[in-house]
């Protein structure tokens, strides 16, 4: 099959297992994200797809080629590093036309095709600059250019935009994504940042221990998170705990009629996101509690209510700004369509 | 401490190291063969002198040649030992980097008699090859010294994303980790030049009883007692130094490579 | 780029020329060296392959133990000049600007480039009677006449802590330079004028540095070789002018080379002086 295939890939260096038995499938065209903490073994993985860390075990295909083993500069790639990895002591049209340079390509064609790069970078007449002189976000885009100069069977980008501001960085974000939609290249981001993440990725692989935790669409992963890691890393979320018999199941002292519960299952988690959770007066709905801070964002406002011995968080928007201050008691009604319900 | 100490303290500093420097300067452009200071007249002639006796000239020529040689011998040394240690991993090999910095951190005396004995021992002593092996090992540390500050200011990602753009251990060397290093390699062989030209024991015990280089005539001619030409030599050497050190400091980084670390690291 | 270790035997290809030429022509002729020093030493000049101790036997006269003596009292005495010269120095240097800096460590380099015969003729200049210092102190009628102040000790002893200043500000540069400048910053909000900041909180923080560098200068001015000769009487001469002597002159090579065995010995003991020294500093 056409794409990029991992295969019970691990790596391990000497008794420390960075990435553990990992399958994977990435089609052909596809823009996938590799999320998790630091030390989560994302990186190491995507080295190993570069191939300049070669895995202790499991295979790697591309286009249903064997690659394990082929070493880096015969794998066609395009990579952009963290640190960028621009050549200081090059300009950067020398920089975008290295891999033309080395391969031969001719001094016309390879001018041709730096001219077309800066252009699709909005980077025209700067081929001539040194690198040290541009600001961050046009390194940014000569790394990107650079990678993609001879149109790449893969794309990979190490923690790409983590050296940008915020602002620039969310720009940035979009930029890439329309990028890589236009030239319809497979491309696979490392990130530890789930706005980015869910910003630019069809598909969001989350990553913890070494090992995949969970693989799917953005949206997916929000409203339908694998695991209690997956649920607490992707986005705010309440992790409440049930108990279960076969009548039904309660939830800090109080019962969720209708909450699915899978037969046997006599406990477990509930994770819940705060802006399904709802405020209301307090005996019109099952679980009491008393705010004890509210968080006003402007755009959204975000109160804690303790109920239960737990915190939870609700989140609003201004146009049903809660009417509630520090000490009163409220109401929290949890809809059991909005709560998944995970292993403990 | 305040500005007004801190100054006088440069100062003083500045005239110890440079008095020595000023009298010769002066005793230098004595008219007649007087060792005078203040100097009696005013004559460059003594600096004719170095280039017009050809005795001086042979010395200054025999210095520079062999400065030259053995700086590039010890750069042939170096580079490959730098680039093999930044590259692999390979504890042992830093055996390797012991004794390159062994010969220059023994008291030269030393290295001078093991390569006396040696070259006496094999038959070759007193040919002037061995005085350019002889500065060659005895130098190598400054450059191995440069190169490994060198190498270990290079980004690794560089060597990997040329790899990721298609180019092999050989055309990355060639491409990326050459042209980085190129400044540190000028300034190790502009150290070991510098250096070895200045070299007095090493070249005295190698091959001081069939040539002679400027430092072995300096101190031949001192034992007969005094001619001005030591005074223009001496302020030629003094001037050679400062400018080849100025260079470096102009197109390089003099404080990182003297050991401080530049702001990013 | 990960650093692999060697995979192939043509991995090992660039170790091939730097290994052979230091076996060669520094580890084979040290091992010569010290092969000479057992050897028997021949009337005729030469020396005859032997397994003896006589040279290193003869260390144990009075004359030989009192030229051990002065060359590491002579060092020892320069290593101190210096630091105390160099460190307040180094300091100030290391908070300038980096114009300064550099200018400085331009001079500096050149100095120490500079060739011992040279250093030597000019203080020997420096201290002659026709050409010297105290001609100039004649000239501001401190002095009635100019006289020779060499040969004479303090004559060695400045030049050697002349040649050996630049060594010790070069060595001392790149830890001053790291000091964390807020801890003088920090000392000077508690109230340590400057003066005081700088011995209540930079030596005491370089201390370890300042002891490294106190043993490497004094390796350096152990092998000060020409200074003394020019300089000095023959009771300032040292360890490496004996060596140079019995080498070249009175063509007793095992009993140069026992001696020049025995400094190694001497200088490698300080060498790890001053590795402890180092690690002690680490850990602190």
């Amino acid at each position: 099959m056409s794409g990029l295939t991992l295969q019970n890939v691990t790596k391990q260096f000497g008794t420390f297992t960075a990435v553990k038995n990992v399958e994977l499938t990435v089609p052909h065209g596809t823009f996938v994200c590799l999320l998790g903490p630091s030390g989560c073994g994302k990186t190491t993985l995507m080295r190993m797809v570069a191939g300049l860390d070669l895995p202790t075990g499991g295979a790697i295909k591309l286009d249903g080629k064997d690659i394990t083993n082929v070493p880096t500069h015969k794998r066609d790639l395009g990579m952009v590093f963290q640190s960028l990895a621009l050549f200081p002591h090059l300009t950067v049209g020398e920089n975008i036309a290295y891999s033309l340079r080395i391969r031969g390509v001719g001094k016309e064609e390879q001018k041709k095709r730096v001219d077309e790069l800066l252009s699709m970078i909005h980077l025209s007449g700067y081929a001539d600059r040194p690198v040290a002189k541009l600001s961050g976000g046009q390194r940014q885009r000569v790394a990107i250019a650079r990678a993609l100069a001879i149109s790449p069977k893969l794309f990979l980008l190490d923690e790409p935009l983590s050296a940008l501001d915020a602002k620039l960085r969310e720009a940035m974000q979009v930029e890439l994504r329309q990028l890589q939609q236009r030239l319809g290249i497979t491309t696979i981001v490392v990130t530890h940042d789930q706005r980015e993440a869910m910003t630019m990725a069809d598909t969001v692989v989350v990553m913890s221990g070494g090992e995949i935790r969970q693989a799917a669409a953005p949206v997916e992963i929000y409203r339908r998170p694998a695991d209690t890691f997956v649920a607490d890393f992707i986005g705010m979320t309440n992790l409440i705990d049930f108990n279960a018999d076969g009548s039904g199941a309660s939830v800090l002292g109080a019962s969720i009629p209708g909450l699915a519960v899978p037969a046997g299952l006599k406990s477990g988690i509930i994770s819940i996101r705060p802006e399904d959770v709802h405020l209301t007066a307090p005996g019109n709905a099952p679980v009491t509690g008393t705010v004890t801070f509210v968080r006003d964002l402007g755009g959204t406002i975000e109160t804690f209510v303790e109920a239960g011995g737990k915190q939870l968080v609700a989140v609003s928007m201004p146009n049903a700004r809660p009417d509630v201050s520090v000490g009163q008691s409220v109401g929290v009604q949890l809809n059991p369509g909005d709560c998944v319900v995970l292993k403990s | 401490m305040n500005g007004f100490l801190q100054k006088a303290y440069f100062g003083l500093i500045g005239l110890f190291l440079s008095l020595p420097i000023i009298v010769v300067a002066g005793v230098s452009v004595n008219e007649k063969q007087d060792l005078a200071f203040p100097p009696k007249g005013f004559s460059l002639g003594w600096y004719g002198e170095i280039f017009a006796n050809v005795e001086w000239r042979n010395a200054l020529f025999a210095s520079i040649t062999l400065a030259a040689l053995s700086a590039a011998v010890a750069l042939l040394i170096a580079l490959p030992l730098a680039w093999f240690l930044w590259r692999r991993h390979a504890p042992w090999a830093n055996i390797f980097q012991l004794l390159g910095i062994a010969p220059f951190t023994l008291p030269p005396v030393i290295t001078a008699l093991g390569l006396l004995t040696f070259w006496a021992a094999t038959g070759f002593y007193g040919q002037p090859a061995t005085a350019v092996i002889s500065h060659a090992i005895f130098f190598v540390t400054l450059p191995l010294v440069t190169l490994s500050l060198g190498f270990s200011s290079i980004d690794r990602s560089l060597v990997e994303a040329a790899a990721t753009m298609g180019a092999d251990d050989r055309t990355i060397f060639r491409t990326v980790v050459l042209p980085l290093i190129l400044p540190y390699l000028i300034s190790g062989y502009a150290f070991a030049f510098v250096l070895s030209l200045n070299e007095y024991i090493v070249a005295y015990m190698t091959i001081g009883f069939t040539m002679e280089t400027l430092p072995i005539k300096i101190f031949n001619a001192l034992r007969y007692g005094y001619t001005p030409t030591m005074a223009s030599v001496t302020i030629l050497f003094v001037a050679i130094a400062a400018t080849i050190f100025g260079l470096v400091a102009r197109f390089g980084d003099l404080p990182k490579l003297l050991g401080a670390m530049s702001s990013k690291d | 780029m990960r650093r692999e270790a060697p995979q192939k035997l043509t991995d090992y290809g660039p170790l091939v020329f730097p290994a052979g030429m230091l076996i060669t022509f520094f580890v084979v002729p040290f091992a010569t060296m010290i092969a000479v020093s057992f050897f028997k030493r021949n009337p005729s000049g030469f020396y005859t392959p032997d397994f003896v101790f006589e040279n290193y036997a003869r260390f144990l006269s009075l004359f030989f133990g009192k030229v051990l003596g002065f060359s590491l009292f002579l060092a020892v005495t320069v290593a101190i000049c210096c630091i105390v010269l160099a460190v307040p120095f180094t300091y100030l240097l290391s908070r300038a600007k980096r114009r300064t800096q550099v200018l400085w460590l331009v001079a500096l380099l050149s100095i120490l480039s500079l060739s011992e015969v040279i250093i030597g003729f000019a203080w020997s200049t420096l201290f002659s009677r026709t050409a010297g210092i105290t001609n100039l102190l004649v000239m501001l009628g401190i002095l009635d006449q100019p006289v020779a102040l060499n040969p004479s000790f303090g004559a060695v002893l400045t030049a050697m802590t002349y040649q050996a200043l630049p060594y010790t500000v070069l060595v001392l540069y790149p830890a001053l330079v790291r000091l964390d400048p807020t801890l003088t910053e920090a000392a000077r909000t508690l109230g340590a004028s400057p003066i005081k900041s700088f011995f209540t909180v930079v030596v005491p923080a370089l201390r370890n540095t300042i002891v490294a560098t106190l043993i490497m200068v004094f390796i350096f001015a152990l092998g000060s070789y020409l200074l003394p000769q020019i300089l000095g009487r023959p009771q300032h001469w040292t360890l490496s002018v004996l060596i140079t002597d019995q080498a070249i002159y009175q063509s007793n090579m095992p009993f140069a080379a026992a001696m020049a065995v025995f400094l190694v010995l001497v200088t490698l003991g300080l060498v790890a002086l001053t590795v402890i020294a180092g690690r002690k500093g680490e850990a602190a």
